[in-house]
């Protein structure tokens, strides 16, 4: 872009001429490290370059190559059978209650799932996407936050939304878009938000959700900047390691760093994005290794194990939120148990037998229950009771939201703007009056308060 | 030497067409296409009386002599002042910004509230949607119109749509403002010279608006950034920066950001443009009345691209019964098939002759071609006569 070309240099020649730039205390100017002294002493053994600071010279030509690296650990606390693997961190910074209330919140989204995924296949709602095997990452890290701090979701994160108290109306009402849903049945199945719940809605653009977010948290700390009574909050932010290639993914991390956010960026990373699986998808040390390289705070964690997710994202929290405040980074290393979506097949592009071990050997649901039913918290009859009452529950929510009426029609002219435009009224008009003449062509009784709405 | 070289060639960026040695140098002989007279022209407030009557202000309010980037300076400092929510931030904000705009406000208000971000225009409008979603008031600043096509994805499919798929959520990024430099300079070439306002004017939830001046800029963008709940995409003719002068009150004021505005009366024919190409229909006008005698154009500035005041130019062109719509951008799908198709629908039966509607040809900014692609007075001049003989 020749334009910064030409710029440059006149921020340059603008701080001799003017000195509006002069330095006050406090202040950090990215061009501080270029202005002050000559560039270079003479025997120095450090560049000067502006572009990277504390660069000492050398006299080997070595070109870094990341396969000499060893790859970021994956912190865990439990192991696959339950076990504590590391007595000095047993993690008890909950309850037994709090424990067992994620537990059943993971239940929850793992007994919906099949529902769900079985109601889109008789053709009862139009779409659903499972989060099986990350309800661990989900539960686990939205445990550390407090209820004032902010999410942006992608949209595998149902169990962000229950442990934050989504209800399951809530969620039954969004799913079947009914006259309940907070999104007015504007939105695709999954795509799920809440005020009360400081969950901003869900959009289908991948990766959007993360330079926003990066934003969200720079207000939260202007807000706090100006108003000290305001709590210390952080955002919370989700997304795929597929969403990663994504530019906005780099876009975000770089300005949250720069600018100091107080954010905890999640990656979800099961290994597939759809059906590329993640060898196609990066070539370097997953997304964790991008971290250190927009000067982050990065840790790479189990995601099938909710104590390590858990104590990973309250030190995250910690960190987010001290001094000036900072971007953390959280790669939860998962396995996609599940298709896609409805609209998936991953036989397609993957072995059964390979998905199936995966379901056997290990996910956050049977590692915690085990850990529980050591420590004598739980039994098989607990578990057939949870299972019965979740899933009646479900169901009672699923045959109730799939009889409520549809949003108004109206309701698709609304909030485009804060007020209605002259041209959005004159559009219900006409759309109006064609429904008025072709009656037969069009239902307008499962829409809340008929035609009428469009006046 | 090089860094001169270097500073003097945004320099030329930035110089009125009159001055620079391109394309808008007047071909010897010319009667119609000579430079704009801004110190003469009557879009501009010549007089302090004029400026102060177009405001409804008393004979001793000050008025102050202002260009458009001291006009956008003063207004985004107002905003800062009055709201604390308000921020403003974009590549090179911080020093001033390389057209001046923001000359000064870093110092007075920190680097906390102005502030440069990495050079990534997805990122800005992204972090700028997030800083609105959480109730600020952003003010994000695209370098260049040319460049902000990054950031689309976040204007159209997030920024656009945030308040609807939030519904009953409440949540909405309506304090959002995107500032943008657009439009034609004489020597901007391919990625210096765009105007994309027809792209935007395609996305339900985005306003558009385009200020053709110093005061009317100060009191649409203060109305953007504090009195506007819907993003904003705020569109700023850079060949005026420096170009256009006039009287400016000194306080305050707002502008709707969905009204036209007539700026000349007239009976036989109305022409509707905005932004920079006022001028050369002021120009047009003046010379065809002289050449008509008993002629009387009607002059609209749009003013609001979209939502857009229909109401106003069919009262108009029901007046009048012909119309010609003059814009910079491409001819293919711009601002000007809008209207003209709107005009057809809402006066129809009162049209004398199609309307007419001069834009940029549906080509390039290539650098040399400049003089002969976007709108001069003398295609104006020619399509108002034509439209007048049909």
């Amino acid at each position: 872009m020749k334009s910064r070309l030409v710029v440059r240099p006149l921020v340059g020649s603008c701080r001799y001429k003017t000195g509006v730039l002069s330095r006050r205390l406090g202040l950090r100017w990215a061009s501080d490290t270029w202005s002050s002294g000559p560039a270079q002493k003479p025997g120095s053994d450090s560049v000067n370059f502006p572009g990277a600071l504390n660069s000492k010279f050398t006299a080997t030509m070595k070109f870094h190559n990341p396969a000499e690296q060893t790859a970021i650990p994956t912190y865990r606390i439990m192991d696959a059978d339950g076990n504590i693997v590391d007595n000095t961190r047993d993690p008890q910074s909950a309850s037994d209650e709090e424990i067992i209330g994620w537990y059943k919140n993971m239940l929850t989204v793992s007994i919906m799932d099949l529902i769900m995924f079985d109601a889109q296949r008789q053709g009862r709602t139009s779409f659903y996407m499972v989060s099986a095997g990350e309800e661990g990452i989900a539960v686990g890290s939205a445990s550390a936050l407090v209820p004032e701090d902010v999410c942006f979701l992608q949209y595998r994160e149902q169990g962000v939304l229950i442990q934050r108290g989504f209800t399951l109306k809530e969620m039954m009402s969004q799913l079947f878009a009914n006259k309940d849903d907070h999104g007015k049945g504007r939105n695709m199945p999954v795509h799920y938000g809440s005020g009360k719940l400081n969950v901003h809605t869900i959009s289908s653009p991948l990766a959007t959700q993360i330079p926003q977010a990066s934003g969200a948290a720079y207000a939260l700390k202007m807000q706090r900047l100006i108003n000290p009574n305001v709590p210390p909050r952080i955002v919370a932010c989700y997304f795929g390691e597929g969403a990663a290639s994504e530019g906005d993914f780099h876009a975000a991390l770089n300005i949250a760093a720069t600018k100091s956010c107080p954010i905890v960026f999640v990656c979800r990373n099961n290994g597939f994005a759809i059906s590329t699986a993640s060898i196609e998808q990066y070539k370097g040390d997953g997304i964790a290794s991008r971290g250190m390289g927009y000067g982050i705070d990065t840790i790479r964690v189990d995601g099938n194990d909710i104590f390590a997710v858990r104590e990973v994202m309250l030190e995250a929290r910690t960190r987010a939120l001290e001094g000036d405040c900072k971007p953390i980074l959280v790669e939860a290393m998962s396995y996609r148990v599940s298709h896609h979506s409805t609209s998936d097949d991953s036989f397609a592009y993957r072995a059964k037998r390979e998905v199936e071990e995966w379901k056997r050997r290990d996910n956050p649901i049977t590692r915690l229950r085990k850990w529980m039913e050591k420590k004598g918290l739980w039994d098989e009859d607990k578990e057939k009771e949870a299972r019965a009452s979740i899933r009646k529950e479900v169901l009672r929510e699923f045959s109730a939201a799939e009889k409520i009426k549809k949003p108004a029609l109206r309701e698709m002219f609304t909030d485009v703007y804060e007020e209605i435009t002259p041209e959005a009224r004159s559009q219900m008009e006409q759309l109006k009056a064609l429904i008025e003449k072709y009656p037969k062509e069009y239902d307008v009784s499962v829409h809340e308060g008929g035609l009428k709405s469009l006046e | 030497m090089l860094p001169y070289r270097r500073v003097s060639s945004i320099a030329r960026l930035l110089k009125v067409p009159s001055q620079s040695r391109h394309a808008s140098q007047a071909a010897t002989g010319a009667r119609l296409n000579k430079p704009i007279e801004y110190k003469k022209t009557p879009i501009l407030h010549q007089s302090q009386q004029s400026a102060r009557s177009a405001f409804d202000l008393s004979q001793d309010a000050p008025v102050d002599w202002q260009n458009l980037h001291g006009a956008i300076n003063t207004s985004l400092h107002h905003a800062l002042k009055t709201d604390e929510n308000v921020l403003l931030f974009g590549e090179d904000v911080a020093f001033g910004g390389v057209f001046r705009c923001s000359k000064g406000l870093a110092d007075e208000f920190g680097t906390g509230r102005v502030f440069n971000t990495p050079l990534s225009e997805q990122g800005i409008v992204g972090f700028a949607v997030g800083c609105a979603a959480e109730g600020m008031k952003p003010v994000a600043e695209i370098q260049f119109a040319d460049y902000v096509y990054p950031a689309f994805d976040q204007l159209v499919n997030e920024a656009a749509k945030f308040r609807y798929r939030e519904g009953g959520t409440g949540g909405h990024c309506g304090g959002l403002v995107v500032r943008m430099p657009c439009g034609s300079v004489g020597h901007g070439g391919l990625y210096h010279s765009q105007s994309p306002e027809s792209l935007f004017t395609h996305v339900p939830g985005l306003r558009v608006v385009m200020p053709r001046s110093p005061s009317q800029a100060k009191g649409l963008l203060i109305s953007s950034i504090l009195n506007s709940n819907d993003p904003v995409i705020f569109m700023e003719p850079k060949i005026l920066y420096r170009a256009a002068e006039e009287f400016v009150p000194r306080d305050a004021y707002t502008l709707p950001l969905d009204k036209a505005d007539v700026l000349k009366k007239g009976k036989d024919l109305t022409v509707i443009s905005y932004g920079q190409p006022l001028y050369l229909c002021s120009a047009a006008i003046e010379a065809l009345e002289k050449d008509i005698k008993g002629l009387s154009i009607e002059l609209i500035d749009l003013r609001a691209i979209y939502p857009w005041d229909r109401p106003t130019i069919m009262e108009s062109v029901n007046k009048t019964g012909r119309a010609v719509v003059v814009h910079e951008s491409m001819y293919n799908a711009g601002v000007g098939a809008e209207v003209a198709a709107s005009i057809q629908e809402g006066a129809f039966l009162r049209l004398e002759a199609p309307v007419g509607r001069v834009t940029g040809w549906s080509t390039h900014p290539g650098l040399i071609y400049e003089k002969f692609n976007v709108p001069d007075v003398t295609r104006i001049y020619d399509t108002m006569k034509k439209t007048l003989e049909f």
